[in-house]
C-alpha cells in the first residue's frame, strides 16, 4: 500500500489574490484578463454563473461587463506569485514533502502522517491556507496523484464533500470515478478522448476498467500508467527535486502594433536581458536562442508576417548583453517593412547548470562581464525593475502590453503596500 | 610469509592554493564574527503570514501609530481583547485596538474626535499588528 497523495488547488486562484486586499471585488463576479487584457484567463464563481467561458476575448463579452457590473482586472503576476509563496510556507508543517504542480495546485506527501485522521488534517491544511493568506483551497486525498487530481475535482464540483474528498475508500473511489467523464481525467487529451470514445469508453470508471494491455495499444504508455494510478497503483510519486528546467521563454502581445524595428529591438532588449537574468536566478546557461515575431493572426485582413530565427549561442551563456546581440541578429534578418507586429518573444533551449558549462577553446575571460550582470541584477533588485536597462531597451516602452486594471504589487513593492484608515 | 607492501611514490591529490597567506598575527575578532542584525527577522515572526501596511490618518496615535507609518500585521496570532489590529468595517481596512466591554468587542480608538465602532456582522478582523517601522528623514 502506498503513502497517501493530496493535491491542494485554489480556488479562482487569481481572483481570490485580487480580493485578498481588494474587500470591494467580495461578493461580486470578478474577472482577471490574460497579458495585454486580451481574454478572461480567471473568473470568480459569480462570474462562471453569468456564463463567462475560460479563455473568452474581453471584446467579445462587453455588454455582459457592463450590464452585469462585472469587475475586470488585468492580470498581476507578482502578486500572485508571492501568495503562492505563502501558500506553499503555510501546507509545509502538514506534509513530509510537497511538489509545486503549478501557481495553484500543490501535491503533499501524507507519508508518515497516515495514522492521523487524514481528512481532519486536511481541513487544518485549507485553515491555516484560508488564515495565512486568505485563499480558499479544497483538497482531495487518494493513493495516485491521478486519483487526488480527480478527487479534488470532485471536492470542488460537489458540496457534500465540504472542501476535503478522501478517495482512498474503494466504495466512494468507484462512485466518484462514475461521475466523471474520460477527457476529465488528468492526461487525457482530445484525441485519446475520441479513440476511447469509439471504444465506448465514457467515463473515467470504464476506463480504470479497461484492460492494461488493451490500453497501452490504444493510448502507448502514457495511458497505461493513467489506467494504473485510476486503479491506485502509482506510475509516479511526489518530484521533491525540481526537475531540470529544458527551455524558457520571454513573450509579450504589444498594446498596439509595432511597424518600426527600432521599437521591436527595444522590446527584444527588455525579453534577452529579462530571459538572462531568469538565467542567472537559475544558475543555467543556455546553448540555444530562438526570436520571433508575427502579426495578429485574428486579423486576416491585414498583411500577414511571421518569423522565428533560431542562433546557437557559442560558448553557452546567461550573459543578457550577449544574449541581446544574438537576439538582434536573428531580429535583423528576419525583418520585413509593412507588417504591424502585435506579439514577439525570446525562447532559450538546452539549458544547463552554469558550473557544468562546457568551455570551448577560444573563449575570452568573461569574469569583468559576470561582475556586470551580477551589478545589474542587484541594481534592478534593490531600486525596481527597468532600473538599470541597456540604452537600446529605450526609457519609453511605448510597446508596452496594456494593463489597464491591474492591483498594485501590495506584498512585494514598498510603494505600493496596501494603506489602512486611522480616521 | 609476509607480503611487501606497495609504497605509493606518487603526489598526494591537494588542491594548488595560489592565494597568497597574510604574515601578520591572525586577528581574534574573525572568530567571534556573528551575522548582522536583520532588523525583518526581528520584526517579522511568521514572514508567510505576515503583511506590510501604511497607516493613513491619526487616530492611533495614543498607541505611538501615526500617519505614514508601516505597520506589520500578522495573519497567524488569534485576535484577542487589548490587541491593535486591522479589521475590515464594511469593506474599510481601518486600524483600533480591539477591546472587550460588557460582553462585547469594540474597535476603540487611541486619539480624541474618533468614533468607536462595535464589531458585528459588519465588521471582520482582518489581522493583529505585531510592529512598527518608521523613518525619520
Amino acid at each position: 500500500m502506498s503513502a497517501p497523495v493530496a493535491l491542494i488547488d485554489c480556488n479562482n486562484y487569481y481572483v481570490s489574490c485580487e480580493r485578498a486586499f481588494d474587500a470591494s471585488l467580495c461578493g461580486v463576479p470578478v474577472i482577471v484578463l490574460s497579458n495585454n487584457d486580451g481574454c478572461a484567463i480567471a473568473r470568480s464563481a459569480e462570474a462562471k454563473a453569468l456564463g463567462i467561458r475560460m479563455g473568452e476575448p474581453v471584446h467579445l463579452i462587453r455588454d455582459k461587463i457592463q450590464k452585469h457590473g462585472i469587475r475586470v482586472m488585468s492580470s498581476n503576476y507578482a502578486l500572485y506569485g508571492d501568495i503562492q509563496r505563502r501558500v506553499v510556507a503555510a501546507i509545509e508543517p502538514f506534509a513530509r514533502d510537497f511538489e509545486i504542480y503549478s501557481i495553484d495546485e500543490t501535491f503533499v506527501d501524507f507519508a508518515g502522517f497516515e495514522h492521523l485522521d487524514l481528512v481532519a488534517h486536511s481541513r487544518a491544511m485549507r485553515e491555516q491556507v484560508k488564515q495565512w493568506t486568505t485563499i480558499p483551497t479544497c483538497v482531495g486525498i487518494a493513493p495516485t496523484k491521478t486519483l487526488a487530481k480527480l478527487a479534488n475535482a470532485a471536492a470542488k464540483k460537489n458540496p457534500i464533500f465540504d472542501g476535503v474528498a478522501d478517495l482512498r475508500s474503494e466504495e466512494i473511489r468507484r462512485w466518484v470515478l462514475d461521475q466523471f467523464e474520460v477527457g476529465d481525467v488528468w492526461g487525457i487529451g482530445r484525441a485519446t478522448t475520441e479513440k476511447l470514445a469509439a471504444l465506448e469508453i465514457k467515463t473515467a470508471g470504464q476506463l480504470r476498467d479497461m484492460a492494461l494491455k488493451h490500453s497501452r495499444g490504444v493510448g502507448g504508455v502514457v495511458l497505461e500508467r493513467v489506467v494504473a494510478e485510476l486503479r491506485g497503483v502509482p506510475s509516479s510519486v511526489i518530484e521533491t527535486i525540481e526537475p531540470q528546467r529544458k527551455g524558457m521563454a520571454v513573450t509579450w502581445s504589444f498594446g498596439s502594433p509595432i511597424t518600426d524595428i527600432d521599437m521591436l529591438m527595444g522590446a527584444v532588449t527588455q525579453y534577452a536581458m529579462r530571459a538572462g537574468e531568469k538565467l542567472r536566478q537559475h544558475g543555467l546557461v543556455a546553448g540555444r536562442l530562438t526570436v520571433f515575431f508575427h502579426t495578429n493572426r485574428h486579423k486576416q485582413d491585414r498583411p500577414q508576417y511571421s518569423a522565428t530565427r533560431t542562433l546557437s549561442l557559442q560558448p553557452m551563456t546567461n550573459d543578457g548583453l550577449t544574449l541581446l546581440a544574438y537576439a538582434r541578429r536573428g531580429i535583423e534578418s528576419a525583418w520585413r517593412e509593412g507588417y504591424g507586429i502585435t506579439k514577439a518573444g525570446v525562447m532559450l533551449e538546452d539549458l544547463m547548470e552554469a558550473d557544468r558549462r562546457p568551455r570551448t577553446l577560444f573563449e575570452e575571460d568573461n569574469e569583468r562581464r559576470s561582475r556586470l550582470m551580477v551589478a545589474m541584477d542587484e541594481v534592478n533588485g534593490r531600486f525596481g525593475k527597468f532600473a538599470i536597462v541597456p540604452a537600446s531597451q529605450g526609457f519609453k516602452r511605448q510597446w508596452k502590453a496594456r494593463s489597464d486594471a491591474k492591483s498594485p504589487n501590495y506584498t512585494t513593492r514598498i510603494a505600493e503596500v496596501p494603506a489602512v484608515k486611522a480616521r | 610469509m609476509f607480503e611487501p607492501i606497495p609504497i605509493c611514490l606518487s603526489m598526494p591529490d591537494l588542491p594548488l592554493l595560489l592565494v597568497s597567506t597574510p604574515a601578520g598575527f591572525p586577528s581574534p575578532a574573525q572568530d567571534d564574527m556573528e551575522e548582522p542584525i536583520n532588523l525583518a527577522d526581528w520584526l517579522v515572526e511568521h514572514p508567510a503570514a505576515s503583511y506590510i501596511m501604511r497607516v493613513d490618518g491619526y487616530s492611533m496615535t495614543g498607541a505611538g501609530i501615526t500617519d505614514g507609518d508601516l505597520i506589520i500585521v500578522s495573519r497567524a496570532k488569534k485576535p484577542v481583547a487589548g490587541h491593535i489590529v486591522v479589521a475590515l468595517v464594511h469593506g474599510d481596512r481601518t486600524l483600533k485596538r480591539l477591546r472587550r466591554r460588557e460582553g462585547r468587542h469594540w474597535l476603540v480608538p487611541e486619539a480624541e474626535g474618533f468614533p468607536e465602532t462595535i464589531v458585528d456582522e459588519h465588521v471582520e478582523i482582518w489581522g493583529v499588528v505585531v510592529g512598527l517601522a518608521r523613518k525619520y528623514v
